[in-house]
């Protein structure tokens, strides 16, 4: 499957990939908009790791065999056996936590506002992840890897 | 076509139907359970009892689970003895099953001390959908308006947030000193209680219930009790939720060997061939003591499950283990607790990392043996817990780095580079 991956040597640690995550998961896709205006806020599904000077993104990784899916309390967290996506339903999830306390990557987001976690569906419909398309380095890259 | 049977149909039940058929396509996959419903999330029976949740959202797999996984569930149907020589599950209305391969995954029932009144009309435990029924229905019928919980634990936090989002006076009667004794120390439970106290919850700590009393106007329903130091609280409902016991009471005299639990190896498989037993039921391994123990938790019965389903379908996997593990997100206090979360204070091998922020209500503890990471509480701050618990789990001398893993900003990028890399974080 094709996943997201970090270049750490190339990461400035600008945290556009947050803000064009951010607005990729908005209702109006708009940048203004979604920082500004909506309600619930939406939330950047990918975090900009700093500890200067090495800085990287970290989203969720799709694992082949996902510690978050096997662990989740209410079935909101599946494997999609066709895409290999790892996706999230958020009128299932209970927001339990549990998820977040297995994660190996620290990569699922806390919706505190919504009691549910939010985590990268990879912008499903979008030719390339938002994150990827927008990093002005090419820090995140979207390529075919081996599962 | 193998024959595989399996008693109980929750966390590990349904893990080990995927499992056996991922591993074997064609054998025959028969689940056995007393239950109407046979693929819903128990941890979720609080939000039913709240509302936050119906019983479409407390299915955990798809209606057509079973049809996927071609396996048939036997649904209202209670195993009632079993022979291992012959190889059968006897069920309640006379029909016997065959088996080849055997899971016991029959979970736990709740543990209920002897208490007079217990019989009274408004006493509950809460494990299972039908409990949560039955309570959300009588809080209805009787317009309940308060309760007693007895036990601070999970379940019985859980059931307390649910009866206070219904508009209940709950108070917790708790047999330890502290709340939530098994996962927090005393401060993390200080810290934890008076978040709950201000939700307008009630802790008598430190004893139990002695004597459940009826009402005035009628003596078989409840109307209060009578705690062990004298006290008493009147109430309409009494919510028993001390803990879980494993039902053993298929195996209880047979050839299968049971500790306080079934005892089972790596594999799951009991000392009896062909016969295994996975989650609430089972003794499984806990990689913090190093020893099989009781470890009731829906995670680890699915890991369990899943295990015990390869191994019945002839694919050796080994389990790797669990621990105490829990995360909480109740009353609006997200706590990760795992491993040793309370250790002994005059256990001169462990090396306790501790960081409190009173302002913000946050806490964080790490236990560490060795230079590896034993226990992990936080309290209000468990963003990127599955890191640390990652570390845990893998053993990861962080010697080097300790001082770093209670950073307010600890992630990925503050661990060192050769680990980001161990771990994939970055090429």
């Amino acid at each position: 499957m094709k996943k997201i991956i970090a270049k750490q040597e190339n990461c400035m640690g600008c945290g556009l990939c947050e803000v064009y995550c951010t607005t990729a998961h908005s209702k109006s896709k708009d940048i203004v908009k979604a920082y500004n205006s909506e309600h619930p806020k939406p939330i950047s599904r990918v975090r900009r790791e700093v500890n200067k000077p090495v800085s990287f993104a970290i989203q969720c990784r799709h694992c082949e065999d996902a510690p978050c899916v096997t662990a989740c309390l209410s079935g909101a967290m599946q494997k999609d056996q066709k895409t290999g996506e790892v996706t999230h339903n958020k009128d299932k999830c209970m927001g339990c936590w549990t998820c977040v306390m297995v994660c190996p990557y620290g990569a699922l987001i806390m919706d505190k506002e919504g009691h549910v976690v939010a985590k990268c569906d990879l912008c499903q419909g979008l030719e390339e992840p938002a994150c990827v398309a927008n990093c002005p380095n090419e820090a995140l890259v979207f390529k075919e890897v081996k599962p | 076509m193998a024959k595989y049977v399996i008693v109980g149909a929750s966390a590990a039940g349904i893990a080990a139907v995927e499992a056996i058929r991922k591993a074997d396509p064609a054998g025959s996959i028969t689940v056995i359970t007393e239950e109407a419903c046979a693929h819903y999330s128990r941890p979720m029976i609080s939000d039913l009892v709240s509302g936050k949740a119906d019983t479409q959202k407390m299915k955990c797999k798809t209606d057509d689970f079973w049809k996927i996984n071609n396996a048939e569930p036997r649904l209202n149907k209670k195993a009632v003895s079993l022979n291992l020589t012959e190889k059968t599950v006897s069920l309640d209305d006379g029909e016997k099953v065959v088996y080849e391969k055997l899971l016991l995954a029959t979970g736990g029932k709740p543990f209920v001390p002897k208490m007079e009144g217990q019989e009274k009309d408004g006493v509950f435990t809460f494990t299972n959908i039908s409990d949560a029924q039955r309570l959300a229905a009588k809080i209805d019928s009787i317009q309940a308006k308060s309760a007693v919980v007895i036990g601070a634990g999970l379940i019985g936090i859980s059931v307390t947030e649910a009866l206070i989002k219904r508009g209940l006076k709950v108070t917790v009667v708790e047999l330890q000193e502290k709340i939530l004794s098994l996962l927090l120390d005393a401060i993390g439970s200080d810290i934890v209680e008076v978040v709950i106290r201000k939700a307008g919850v009630n802790f008598a700590t430190g004893q139990s219930v002695q004597k459940i009393i009826g009402r005035p106007e009628n003596d078989g329903a409840v109307g209060g009790v009578i705690l062990t130091k004298g006290d008493q609280v009147p109430c309409d409902l009494v919510i028993v939720a001390i803990g879980v016991i494993p039902r053993t009471e298929l195996v209880v005299g047979s050839a299968v060997k049971i500790n306080r639990g079934i005892v089972v190896d790596n594999f799951m498989q009991t000392n009896v061939p062909d016969v295994y037993a996975s989650g609430d039921v089972a003794e499984a391994f806990d990689f913090i003591l190093n020893q099989n123990r009781l470890l009731p938790l829906w995670p680890l019965a699915v890991l369990e499950g899943r295990v015990a389903g390869y191994n019945m379908a002839g694919t050796k996997t080994s389990y790797e283990g669990g621990t105490n593990m829990s995360s909480l997100k109740y009353f609006g206090i997200p706590i990760v607790s795992i491993g040793m979360a309370n250790p002994k204070p005059d256990d001169t091998t462990l090396e306790i990392l501790v960081k409190q922020d009173q302002e913000h209500i946050v806490y964080k503890k790490l236990v560490l043996k060795n230079n590896v990471i034993v226990g992990i509480t936080l309290v209000n701050c468990i963003d990127r817990a599955g890191i640390l618990f990652n570390l845990m789990k893998d053993h990861i001398n962080v010697k080097k780095f300790k001082q770093d893993l209670l950073r307010d900003d600890f992630g990925w990028a503050v661990l060192p580079a050769t680990l980001q890399r161990k771990m994939g974080v970055i090429q």
